[in-house]
């Protein structure tokens, strides 16, 4: 038998079973509808996270001070933490392959001009953030590289700072009061936006070392450094932890890679979009169930028919093909038509929700498409296999 | 062409073992007309399946065409059925969906045939059967008559050694039954050997070999003289 045959006689009893077939294929498309909607709605939520953090660039590095890892009991004296300085950033700007440090500490106080009051946060930063964090200045210029231990009290505005306090002038040279001190203004940030509900924007920027002054702590917070594109991560991280390790005499601080942290996260969305679409995965099955019927029915159904074909030379395989070829049109039409109800909702839903975001990659169709055409195949199996194996006799003279 | 060798059949109902055919010994040539008559219960049908390849004898050989065909698997008596033997049943057995066009070339698309022969072989019967203007019909919308001759078209379109006809009259009126005996027999003309299976003696009466069946016996042969 030819395979256009095979096409064309499993269509024709699709065809006759017009409204039954229908039935059957939605139980399919529902499936695949519930699948890549689920599936679509799991994996935009996985690049809007990732792209939120990727918003800063991946070749970042994060140092804090402390070690998270638990060790023995009270070591006295030594178990203290010795604080991450401004000094042990400006040693790792030297090293190859680092290409921009930033020593930061961050937060509230409240910032005066113009008569007006707001409490903002307030970010103490190097000159090199804007590099780190891939955001740029909109007027003026970020915050010189001056000597990092006698910064001088200049300030650079987030853009809704700026709006708040000096709406409709030019805020450059103008004076910021941060917690009481003056400072003055030489820049203004472009519009960044929130990163997971913290408002870059409602923020200063002041040198580290008088944030430091300003919040009396002893050391930072944290220190960011991006490392060259091309570099090797872990050469990179082996090198700073060398060269902390000889200042501070041991190992009392966390190193954390974005990308490793990246990576980490991506797997929990992956198993997230996973759990999500093998829940749709449910109702794809009970549609696997509804071709099992529709096929049994029509073995019986077609009984003579069957007996028919046997006697003009049909080989028991020949019958097989055709009864599995039935069951996986009818599923791979299901299939089909699920996968334009799904990606149609799931866009009608981004329109009516644009903050929702949704994404279909193309190797979850195909993968979902291929799932159905193998639930119809599994499906059609015991059916198929009673069909071929009927006897040609008793077959065709069944009613 | 046809040799039955002390062919026997039976089978387990319950757990009587029944016997539907007993020693037949059976010889027909290329060309020969056949009627096999005898009342219901008497092996008729069991001894046409089993020279149609549907059934296997319990015991004996069957020779066909000069080859032993008495245990052939599935797929070799697929083969040979689909090769030789055609069949014409009482119940016509069109695929209700299929257009009279498509169910004659049933067949021809089981055996592989290309998409041009099968084309030309079908307008071909189509023509010889006068079906031509009813190809797009599908068999509900097609007379008894009409529904016999594509079953008639469709059996000898794979121009078959062996024609097997079960009641083929059983479900049409006299005057069309005549005519669908009339297209039967043209076949004997060319070589083919018809086997019609009937308990109407009107009908069995034509075939130039008059087998006479009871209890899964052959008890007599009558010729009609020429």
């Amino acid at each position: 038998m030819l395979f256009p045959d095979l096409i064309r006689l499993t269509t024709s009893s699709f065809l006759a079973y017009r409204l039954r077939s229908f039935l059957t294929g939605l139980g399919i498309a529902i499936g695949i509808t519930a699948v890549i909607l689920l599936t679509s709605i799991g994996e935009g939520l996985h690049q809007f996270v990732l792209a939120e953090f990727n918003q800063f660039g991946t070749n970042l590095i994060a140092i804090q001070p402390g070690k998270t890892q638990t060790q023995g009991g009270n070591v006295g004296i030594f178990g203290s933490v010795r604080q991450l300085s401004i000094e042990d950033a400006q040693a790792l700007r030297h090293l190859a392959n680092v290409e921009y440090v930033n020593p930061s500490v961050t937060g509230n106080a409240e910032v005066r001009a113009n008569g007006k009051t707001r409490r903002t946060t307030v970010f103490g930063a190097g000159h090199d953030l804007t590099k780190v964090m891939a955001s740029n200045v909109q007027t003026g210029s970020f915050l010189p590289d001056d000597d990092p231990t006698q910064a001088r009290a200049l300030v650079v505005l987030g853009s809704k700072v700026r709006q708040e306090l000096f709406f409709g002038q030019n805020p450059l040279g103008s004076y910021l009061s941060v917690g009481g001190q003056r400072y003055r203004v030489v820049g203004v940030m472009e519009t960044k936006g929130q990163m997971l509900g913290f408002d870059l924007d409602d923020t200063v920027f002041i040198p580290a070392a008088r944030a430091l002054e300003l919040f009396n702590r002893p050391g930072l917070m944290e220190i960011q450094l991006s490392y060259k594109p091309n570099a090797d991560l872990d050469g990179v991280v082996r090198s700073i932890t060398e060269l902390l390790k000889e200042r501070h005499g041991r190992e009392d601080f966390t190193i954390t890679p974005q990308e490793k942290a990246l990576e980490v996260l991506g797997s929990v969305l992956d198993v997230i979009t996973f759990a999500v679409g093998a829940l749709g995965g449910i109702s794809l099955l009970v549609g696997g169930v509804g071709i099992l019927t529709i096929m049994t029915m029509a073995v019986t159904e077609r009984t003579s028919e069957i007996g028919l074909l046997r006697a003009l030379g049909a080989r028991e395989r020949q019958v097989l093909t055709l009864f599995l070829g039935e069951a996986m049109l009818l599923s791979a039409l299901g299939g089909l038509a699920g996968l334009a109800l799904g990606v149609g909702i799931a866009q009608a839903l981004h329109l009516l929700f644009p903050a929702l975001p949704v994404h279909t990659p193309w190797l979850f169709a195909v993968l979902a498409e291929f799932s159905a055409v193998t639930i119809g195949l599994v499906a059609g199996v015991a059916p198929a296999r009673r069909a071929a194996r009927l006897d040609p006799v008793e077959a065709l003279h069944a009613e | 062409m046809i040799r039955l060798d002390k062919v026997s059949r039976s089978f387990m109902v319950g757990d009587q073992e029944v016997a539907a055919l007993r020693g037949i010994d059976l010889n027909i040539a290329a060309g020969d007309y056949v009627s096999i008559m005898g009342p219901s219960g008497s092996g008729k049908s069991t001894l046409l399946n089993l020279i149609g390849l549907l059934d296997r004898p319990s015991s004996g050989t069957y020779k066909l065409d000069g080859g032993n065909v008495t245990d052939l698997n599935d797929e070799q008596q697929a083969r040979v059925r689909s090769e030789k033997i055609g069949f014409v049943f009482q119940a016509f057995h069109l695929v209700p969906r299929l257009t009279a066009a498509m169910n004659i070339e049933l067949p021809l698309i089981l055996a592989g045939i290309s998409v041009a022969e099968r084309k030309a072989r079908v307008a071909q019967l189509l023509e010889n059967y006068g079906l031509t203007d009813r190809a797009d019909h599908r068999p509900d919308q097609l007379s008894g008559g009409q529904r016999q001759r594509v079953a008639i078209a469709r059996a000898t379109s794979m121009h078959p050694a062996v024609l097997l006809a079960d009641e083929p009259t059983g479900n049409l009126d006299q005057t069309t039954g005549k005519e669908v005996m009339n297209l039967l027999e043209q076949m004997v003309a060319q070589q083919v050997a018809l086997i019609v299976v009937t308990h109407d003696p009107v009908i069995g009466g034509r075939a130039t070999r008059q087998l006479h069946m009871v209890d899964g016996q052959i008890t007599g042969e009558t010729g009609r003289t020429i």
